[in-house]
């Protein structure tokens, strides 16, 4: 296993713990401020200003989404959906020293009042380097296998 | 059950809750009203080129919606006139022909039957292919929307929408100019039935409790504007099981008062609208166009133009509705324009939307209520009479406050003719 690839299954793995844990805050800080948090339609979508996706979130909209996820005025997210997720096959796709792609599959499964529901994604990742083996998050596309199809509502980060 | 029990589920201020729960009242219901009536197919931008289809369903049946060589859009049954195989699939794309992946019959983009592989074993004479193309609907549309009926003696598209069409004229101010174009839609599905998303679309009741958590996010200028429940909004009945609801009375007609001061949210992308050489009336228009309308047009039985978007509705079984939040762009409109609406329709709409997914435990919520049918006849009805004992005569029908049920109650008056016919 390359030093990479040790650091970037250390980096996503503590987000998946964070995310499943919802400790928003943390997750938040993992961010570059002009990071995008991209959840397309499209199965093939790579212009994602010029399309419509599922969430495309700046830093303020991250922001919200969290807020709104934890406010208790969304009767979607009240109680809040429970999340595991497994984040694996992580390949490294570029390495310039300050900017690493990477590429994971990701298995969620989510519990929510009386019903259980599976996800499968890609997720894709931009990083950026940010000393002592930690790194920023600058996108994170999240695609659904069934990202084309009807689903259903997703109360939780992907 | 006979004609007379369904109309009698339906009564001047309340339906029975097995209209959202008895399997057979589905049935008879997608073929009573979606088989018998015109059903919303497309916009036509989504098929914009000879060849570009969609496949979509009317009621519970799979149709095609192809523009053929001609430049006609046609809506044919998506069926193989040979053993049933579907001859089409995929949600949109782009075909020269439709070939039957079965034994290989091949279909014209008019539905016409081409060629049919080894035809010897017909006989001398062959088949006579003309007799055998993919059936097709009667197709007639009314600002760039595409509907489709099952009946070829059913009034034309534009009788069956009456005064709905001046509002449908409202709504494609929003091309600014530039015209309106579909570029996609969020697809989810909620266990509910249909006539539930039917009802919200008129229903501003739920907006301040359901939608806090969007509410919250606005900036003190945009929560003025979606505050309306204190406002001049009202409820209409427009006829055949139409309905308007209108929110924001100030923009109704998004080309009036254009010189009223631009709301903080959209100043850059008016600045920017100006640095790309836009003059001011246009930006203004521009803007507007951007922000949506103050209204929600309900067109019975499947598609709303909702504000800024249009919300299709599929029933797919009594206790399952397939729900499409389709955006809209200005078509060839400017980019950074487009962008905000494509970024603002995905901040409330869509299954991860800050507003969709209230809506769908709502309808949720109720879809588990009426299964609570009670011991008496008395506990099996809902109500649908707010605004009933303060209706006025509008212009174009019955009309209420904002928070008023008219439209569901028009949704209803029509469902019980169609059904008790
Ligand atoms: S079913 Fe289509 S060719 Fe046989
Ligand atoms: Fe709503």
């Amino acid at each position: 296993m390359s030093f990479t690839l040790q650091e970037v299954t250390a980096f996503l793995w503590k987000e998946a713990d964070l995310l499943d844990r919802k400790a928003h805050d943390a997750w938040l800080a993992l961010w570059e401020e002009k990071g995008r948090y991209i959840v397309p339609i499209q199965p093939d979508a790579t212009d994602f200003f010029n399309i419509l996706n599922f969430a495309n979130d700046d830093h303020a909209m991250r922001v919200m989404r969290v807020n709104r996820l934890r406010s208790g005025e969304a009767v979607s997210t009240t109680p809040p959906p429970r999340t595991s997720r497994l984040t694996a096959s992580i390949v490294i796709e570029a390495d310039d020293g300050v900017t690493v792609k990477a590429r994971a599959a990701q298995h969620l499964y989510e519990f929510h009042k009386d019903r259980a529901r599976f996800y499968a994604s890609i997720l894709e990742y931009t990083l950026t380097r940010s000393g002592c083996g930690d790194f920023r998050i600058a996108q994170k596309i999240v695609r659904l296998l069934n990202s084309d199809d009807a689903i259903a509502s997703v109360g939780y980060i992907l | 059950m006979t004609t007379q029990n369904y109309a009698d589920l339906v009564q001047a201020d309340r339906v029975h809750t097995s209209l959202y729960t008895c399997p057979e009242i589905f049935e008879v219901e997608m073929r009573k009203i979606f088989e018998n009536t015109w059903v919303w197919v497309a916009h036509e931008s989504e098929v914009p080129e000879a060849g570009s289809y969609k496949n979509t369903f009317i009621g519970k049946q799979p149709v095609i919606v192809v523009r053929d060589r001609k430049g006609e859009i046609r809506v044919l049954l998506n069926r193989c006139r040979h053993r049933c195989a579907t001859v089409c699939e995929g949600k949109k794309g782009k075909t020269q022909s439709f070939v039957c992946p079965y034994h290989g019959w091949a279909f014209g983009l008019d539905g016409s039957l081409r060629s049919v592989p080894y035809e010897a074993s017909y006989g001398p004479e062959g088949l006579d292919k003309s007799k055998l193309p993919l059936p097709g609907l009667r197709v007639e549309s009314y600002q760039g929307m595409v509907f489709a009926t099952f009946r070829d003696d059913l009034c034309s598209l534009s009788d069956w929408l009456g005064p709905a069409k001046k509002w449908m004229d409202l709504f494609m101010k929003q091309g600014a100019g530039f015209g309106i174009s579909v570029p996609g839609e969020q697809r989810f599905r909620f266990p509910g039935n249909w006539k539930i998303q039917l009802e919200n679309t008129t229903d501003a009741y739920h907006f301040p409790l359901v939608h806090k958590s969007f509410l919250t996010t606005l900036d003190p200028q945009a929560l003025k504007t979606f505050s309306f429940m204190e406002g001049d909004g009202f409820v209409e009945d427009l006829g055949n099981g139409h309905s308007v609801m209108v929110m924001i009375p100030e923009l109704v007609d998004l080309e009036a008062d254009l010189d009223k001061i631009i709301p903080d949210r959209f100043r850059d992308l008016a600045d920017d609208l100006r640095a790309e050489g836009y003059d001011d009336l246009t930006v203004r228009k521009i803007v507007r166009a951007v922000g949506g309308t103050g209204f929600n047009l309900n067109i019975f039985p499947n598609i709303a133009c909702s504000m800024a978007f249009f919300r299709v509705l599929r029933p797919v079984s009594v206790e399952e509705t397939e729900i499409h939040h389709a955006v809209i762009n200005m078509k060839n409109g400017p980019v950074i324009a487009n962008q905000m609406r494509l970024r603002l329709h995905e901040y409330f709409q869509g299954p991860l939307g800050f507003g969709t997914p209230d809506d769908g435990e709502a309808w949720c919520r109720v879809q588990a209520g009426v299964h609570a049918s009670g011991k008496t006849e008395e506990d099996k009805w809902l109500m649908v009479n707010r605004g009933l004992p303060i209706e006025t005569v509008g212009v174009d029908g019955p009309r209420s406050d904002l928070t008023a049920e008219t439209g569901m109650r028009a949704a209803y008056r029509q469902w019980q003719k169609m059904m008790g016919a």
